[in-house]
């Protein structure tokens, strides 16, 4: 006879139906940096269902508002759940029709709250965000974990993109980084990624947030390099027992 | 207040606190007190007794009279006046190094006598880099940059420091 537990309780697997115990379809690493004009981000398109990959056309970068972008990695459900609550969110803040508009930090700052929450009720929103936005003249760049982990810098990174390409940003940024310089450093570090993630696709989006408004470029790919002698003839030397 | 361990808690609570003092000025048209505000985060720290702040701190600052406090907690809450602390991943190497330089007597002195030699500003602050800079030498989460508040009759002011970037 199974033990009665009450309605909410976290334990039995009746509860774990009912909440995020693992990621199913993933998105990468997102990059982003402030430069000239606002802010530029970079995404691929690729969505993998474990080492799968299922899908090739995932644009993990949305804007919303009239100054934000939002770029996400992680669970691709739950970056759409968290558009629906922005959407929600975005329509309260105009139905104020009071000439007041959520600016991206203030964005950043609810979606802080929301992840931290769900992490604190043991059913996380598992995504890694980056926001993005530029409101009366300033530039904002920030980033959410899935547990709440968040801060604000001149360029962030998300999954694998915390290892490869934040040393880059560390080492190239600067302020007042033209757009195609800003493009160039992003490039450097989505090349990285493409080579040495295992889920990342060549397929990818920049984006650009200015004072003007968010432009999500099409889809491209990066040239890649694989004349390296060692990828010549590959089976030479190896030795087989057969 | 300086906090070590877990950055989402550890924002969380500094809101949290921030929120209540702003409440209180509300309320009182005053600032909180530092021992006032002690009592105020050992209780929100207790709150969650059973599903606790990671979150290990340290909070500095001027009683009614004007004179400097430390106090010392644990993350549910557990607190004491001390005349200095230190928490944290690198505490343990710390903590030795500040009761050696600092004087600190026995606590089984019966009358009780104060904890601390009288360190001046100056003093205090190298003291402060010092021990930052060693702990960085062998504890691998200590290092990058050090901020250190100063809080004094005169306002309270900010200092930074490089540390080792590795």
């Amino acid at each position: 006879m199974a033990l009665k537990q009450p309605e909410n309780s976290l334990l039995g697997s009746e509860s774990d139906s009912q909440r995020t115990l693992y990621p199913y379809v993933t998105g990468t690493s997102v990059a982003a940096l402030k430069y000239k004009d606002g802010i530029l981000m970079a995404a691929d398109m690729g969505g993998s269902y474990g080492s799968t990959l299922r899908y090739k056309s995932v644009e993990r970068m949305k804007p919303f508002g009239k100054h934000s972008l939002l770029g996400a990695s992680g669970e691709i459900s739950d970056f759409q759940e968290i558009l629906h609550y922005l959407d929600e969110l975005i329509l309260y803040d105009n139905m104020w029709d009071d000439g007041n508009s959520l600016g991206p930090k203030e964005v950043h700052n609810y979606l802080t709250r929301v992840m931290y929450n769900r992490r604190n009720k043991f059913n996380p929103l598992w995504n890694s965000l980056v926001l993005g936005g530029v409101k009366n003249g300033n530039k904002y760049l920030g980033t959410v974990s899935m547990i709440g982990v968040n801060f604000e810098d001149n360029h962030v990174a998300t999954g694998f993109g915390n290892h490869l390409a934040r040393p880059i940003l560390r080492q190239e940024w600067h302020e007042n980084l033209s757009f195609e310089d800003g493009v160039k450093l992003l490039e450097k570090c989505m090349h990285v990624l493409l080579y040495r993630d295992r889920s990342a696709v060549n397929k990818l989006q920049i984006a650009k947030i200015t004072k003007e408004g968010v432009t999500i470029h099409q889809p491209y790919s990066l040239k890649t390099y694989w004349e390296v002698s060692a990828f010549e003839n590959p089976a030479q030397g190896a030795i087989g027992s057969w | 207040m300086a906090s070590s361990g877990f950055q989402a808690d550890v924002k969380a609570l500094q809101k949290h606190l921030a929120a209540r003092h702003l409440i209180y000025q509300h309320q009182h048209n005053k600032q909180m007190s530092c021992p006032a505000m002690a009592q105020l985060l050992s209780n929100t720290l207790y709150y969650k007794r059973f599903f606790p702040y990671y979150s290990f701190n340290v909070l500095g600052g001027l009683d009614n009279e004007g004179k400097g406090c430390v106090f010392t907690y644990d993350a549910v809450g557990s607190y004491e006046k001390v005349g200095y602390s230190s928490q944290g991943s690198g505490s343990t190497l710390i903590m030795p190094f500040l009761d050696n330089q600092l004087k600190s007597p026995s606590p089984l002195l019966l009358p009780a006598q104060d904890a601390v030699t009288p360190l001046a500003e100056a003093e205090a602050i190298d003291l402060v880099k010092t021990v930052f800079a060693s702990a960085s030498e062998r504890d691998i989460y200590t290092g990058d940059k050090l901020e250190i508040v100063v809080i004094n009759a005169d306002g309270i002011r900010r200092e930074y420091m490089d540390l080792r970037k590795d």
